[in-house]
């Protein structure tokens, strides 16, 4: 059950060590704390959920924040009414999403291409909508739910646990976590997902699911059923999904309709297209560079740059600033956009095939694998 | 290729290596937090403040003007410029000279408006910016998300422009304090006034942004109005950031109505009463009244935004560059000779803010949280623009007197939009800290 090939395990291996080692390589670009570093891990889980739905099936899926913002609000409620340990919390809200991913997968996968697209996006909308305004009751609208001191917690009071004065924090079997606590056991459940996402690529079940991307109607005139492989993959990417979403509650209990945004959705689907859909690193790939984007990008303002470019003379300086000054800060979108455009025009497989090119001409000794050129005809 | 197998043993045995191995940057870092309290500046080398504000958004508007507010309190704080409140704040303890004898530095965050972004930005400050304080909000949402996160880390914050109950209400915290007034302070301040203008017997209509803030205006403004006698017809909730309100204010003059009560800000407020003037609605006769528009919360930067819709409108402010008093005038003498332009409230209470936070710094002699909060609750202090002022122990909210304005007429200049019409002395706007619910916490600070 636990089998892995070679080749898997290495990269098995090579992904636990980057991870975990997060807070020592990730210092000199500014982004070794916590913070920053449970959200690399955690949407990382979300694009590698993500592309067992995308990257196998080729389902193209607009609106997976909605099972994030359902695992985020299952697992706070089970902060607010069970208990602050953090497992019932993660149980539920993978159990939650599911069952929504059940009952919109089985909708939406009545059609394909661009018909599933947007039938995802509405019903993700409708999600996001009742969130919103119609489920305020349940989901505290704009202001987002919060825990209250005088939460029930019935599970806590039958076994007498009190958290003292003020709020509680979520605790895991009993020890709270704290900033790098938090993610650590992030960083686990990455790697514990990431080997999941390889055991569903090497199984029979992910051959099935690739040969669903690249004909469909092929398998099913071969007498196979697509349907029940579609909607599995729909939920356990949904599931995945909404793991990633309780995630974020356990960090930072608190859950929002922003994350429920059509805007996630999209984001998603651009971190998997960014690394490289259907690789297993590139969404991981993706998903920090985007982030890091978000974070580190647009806290950069104009006196930073002006710091950066001091070495320039004054003209020069200013030509400068005012230039890149449109790519950071609040225009950090607009650098997205562009590396976006790039790489989808340069280099379809994403940054994994970038790196698969680099290393291909380092590899002095494997032939290169061109084209053979064609045998001249005698003359 | 070969297939590498695994057996149970193996397995048990190289979880444990793992385990091992991922505990070891955790014991490292442990030991370098472990700390008397959560970013000692003597630890941390230097006194760094967080200033995050939206600076994209709905409220970007507000929150870049609190921001210029906040670098201008840093100026004035390290000794240069003129000095500003300095000079008129009593008792006078800050020097001009930093704080504690140290010059303060800051870093700056965008909220984006938003909530979990707020939370991020606050987040980024505290652990890897190392800053010793956190302030500035435009919106309630904002103010109780980073407010609740600065408790569990154990960094004071210091909220900027955020006028629902709840933040010195049902969500208030031991670290955080708030300068601005509530809409509860509004409905008190702007009720005589309401009488005065337009009688016992209206029919009221709110529109309200649908978050944390409207909401307890909302009830505030109901509460106020009902205890008039006036009669709530309905209350519908708007989305926030919508731009195009039309569809929730054409049931408006079908309803009975003859009072549109708009609980909006920022843009929502600058788009939903022009189009409120633009349906007609003040040119109506309802109940054989005037129809008339209140927007209990104002501010210079809606009014202008909001051009000459706002010509009439009666609503409350906290503060208007326009005082005559000696603060109210250095302030907006010193920020004029900054940026070119008046100070609008906002500025003014992220300047103050990070004033009185130094100042307590500067009584407590430390920055060890609980003395700071210490030297912060019950603090009575004048010249910063809003006369004698308190920050009440009870709930971190400071008693001050509130400012009813009215939108100008003939205004002589692009600034001049807001006509000061009543002011609600602070033993009237001061209110019992136990109508609301929730509790302070503890003193004793975490690690972050």
């Amino acid at each position: 059950m636990f089998s892995l090939s070679r080749k898997d395990l290495t990269s098995l291996v090579v992904l636990a060590a980057i991870v975990l080692t997060m807070p020592i390589w990730l210092a000199p670009f500014g982004a070794a704390y916590p913070g920053l570093m449970q959200k690399f891990a955690i949407y990382a889980i979300f694009a590698v959920g993500f592309n067992i739905l995308f990257g196998l099936t080729g389902y193209l899926s607009f609106g997976h924040a909605a099972f994030v913002g359902i695992g985020s609000y299952t697992a706070v409620w089970s902060f607010k009414l069970l208990t602050m340990d953090i497992l019932p919390a993660m149980i539920f809200a993978v159990i939650i999403s599911g069952l929504f991913a059940l009952v919109i997968g089985y909708f939406c996968l009545r059609r394909t291409g661009i018909y599933f697209s947007i039938l995802t996006l509405a019903f993700a909308q409708m999600c996001y909508s009742l969130a919103y305004s119609v489920l305020t009751p349940l989901t505290n609208g704009e202001t987002g739910l919060l825990l209250a001191g005088n939460d029930p917690r019935y599970i806590d009071k039958m076994f007498g646990v009190t958290y003292g004065s003020g709020l509680p924090t979520p605790t895991f079997l009993g020890t709270t976590l704290g900033g790098y606590g938090g993610f650590y056991l992030t960083a686990i459940v990455l790697i514990v997902i990431f080997f999941i996402s390889q055991k569903i690529f090497a199984s029979p079940f992910g051959m099935a699911l690739r040969g669903i991307k690249s004909n469909q109607t092929r398998m099913m005139y071969t007498g196979f059923n697509t349907k029940p492989y579609t909607l599995a993959a729909f939920v356990v990417s949904g599931m995945i999904a909404g793991l990633a979403g309780a995630l974020l509650s356990v960090t930072d209990p608190l859950a929002g309709t922003e994350r429920m945004r059509w805007t996630e959705s999209g984001n998603v689907v651009l971190m998997t297209i960014l690394g490289g859909v259907g690789t297993l690193f590139g969404p991981i790939v993706g998903a920090w560079l985007i982030k890091y984007f978000e974070n580190i990008f647009s806290a950069i303002n104009s006196n930073m740059l002006n710091n950066f470019f001091s070495f320039l003379p004054d003209g020069i300086q200013s030509l400068m600033v005012t230039v890149t000054s449109k790519f950071v800060g609040e225009g950090w979108h607009l650098t997205l956009g562009l590396m976006f455009v790039l790489i989808v025009v340069f280099l379809p497989g994403g940054l994994v095939e970038g790196a698969k090119r680099v290393a291909a001409r380092f590899d002095r000794k494997k032939p290169r694998t061109g084209p053979a050129p064609a045998p001249q005809p005698a003359e | 290729m070969t297939k590498f197998h695994m057996n149970r043993r193996t397995l048990i045995k190289k979880a444990g290596l793992g385990a091992a191995a991922l505990s070891t940057p955790y014991f490292f870092t442990k030991g370098a937090w472990a700390d008397s309290f959560c970013n000692n500046p003597d630890t941390v080398g230097k006194i760094i403040f967080g200033f995050n504000v939206p600076q994209t958004g709905s409220y970007a508007e507000e929150g870049l003007e609190q921001l210029s507010g906040y670098k201008l309190a840093i100026k004035h704080l390290n000794g240069e410029g003129d000095g500003g409140l300095l000079n008129t704040f009593s008792p006078k303890t800050l020097k001009g000279n930093g704080v504690l004898g140290r010059k303060v530095e800051y870093v700056t965050g965008d909220t984006q408006t938003n909530t979990d972004a707020a939370r991020d930005g606050a987040r980024r400050m505290i652990e890897r910016d190392g800053v010793i304080m956190v302030t500035g909000c435009v919106t309630t949402g904002e103010a109780v998300a980073q407010q609740s996160l600065c408790q569990e880390m154990g960094v004071i914050y210091m909220s900027g422009l955020t006028h629902g109950n709840e933040t010195t209400g049902k969500d208030k915290r031991r670290y955080g304090f708030r300068h601005y007034f509530n809409a509860h302070q509004t409905g008190i301040a702007i009720a005589p006034i309401l009488e005065r203008e337009y009688g016992k017997e209206r029919r009221a209509y709110h529109i309200t942004a649908d978050y944390n803030w409207g909401w307890s205006q909302e009830a505030s403004m109901k509460a106020a109005t009902e205890a008039l006698g006036w009669e709530t017809v309905a209350a519908i909730r708007t989305p926030l950031g919508l731009g195009d309100f039309s569809q929730y204010l054409t049931p408006v003059a079908h309803s009975g109505a003859d009072i549109l009560i708009i609980n909006h800000y920022g843009h929502d407020m600058v788009n939903s009463l022009p189009q409120a003037v633009q349906f007609g609605l003040r040119e109506r006769m309802a109940n054989d009244k005037q129809f008339e528009i209140i927007v209990p919360m104002f501010s210079e930067l809606m009014a202008v935004g909001a051009g000459d819709a706002v010509k009439g409108i009666i609503g409350t402010q906290n503060w208007n560059w326009q005082l005559d008093d000696a603060g109210s005038q250095a302030f907006t003498k010193s920020y004029g000779e900054e940026y070119g332009v008046p100070p609008s409230q906002s500025a003014h209470t992220g300047y103050v803010q990070a004033l009185l936070y130094a100042d307590a710094v500067e009584r407590a002699g430390t920055f060890y949280p609980p003395e700071v909060i210490k030297a912060l609750e019950g603090f009575e202090f004048d010249g910063m623009g809003n006369g004698p002022t308190l920050y009440r122990a009870e709930d971190h909210q400071c008693m001050k007197e509130v400012l009813v304005v009215r939108g100008n007429e003939n205004p002589s200049s692009r600034f001049d939009v807001l006509n000061l019409i009543g002011k609600t002395p602070r033993e009237e706007a001061t209110y019992d800290p136990s109508i609301f619910e929730g509790e302070l916490g503890p003193y004793e600070p975490n690690q972050c």
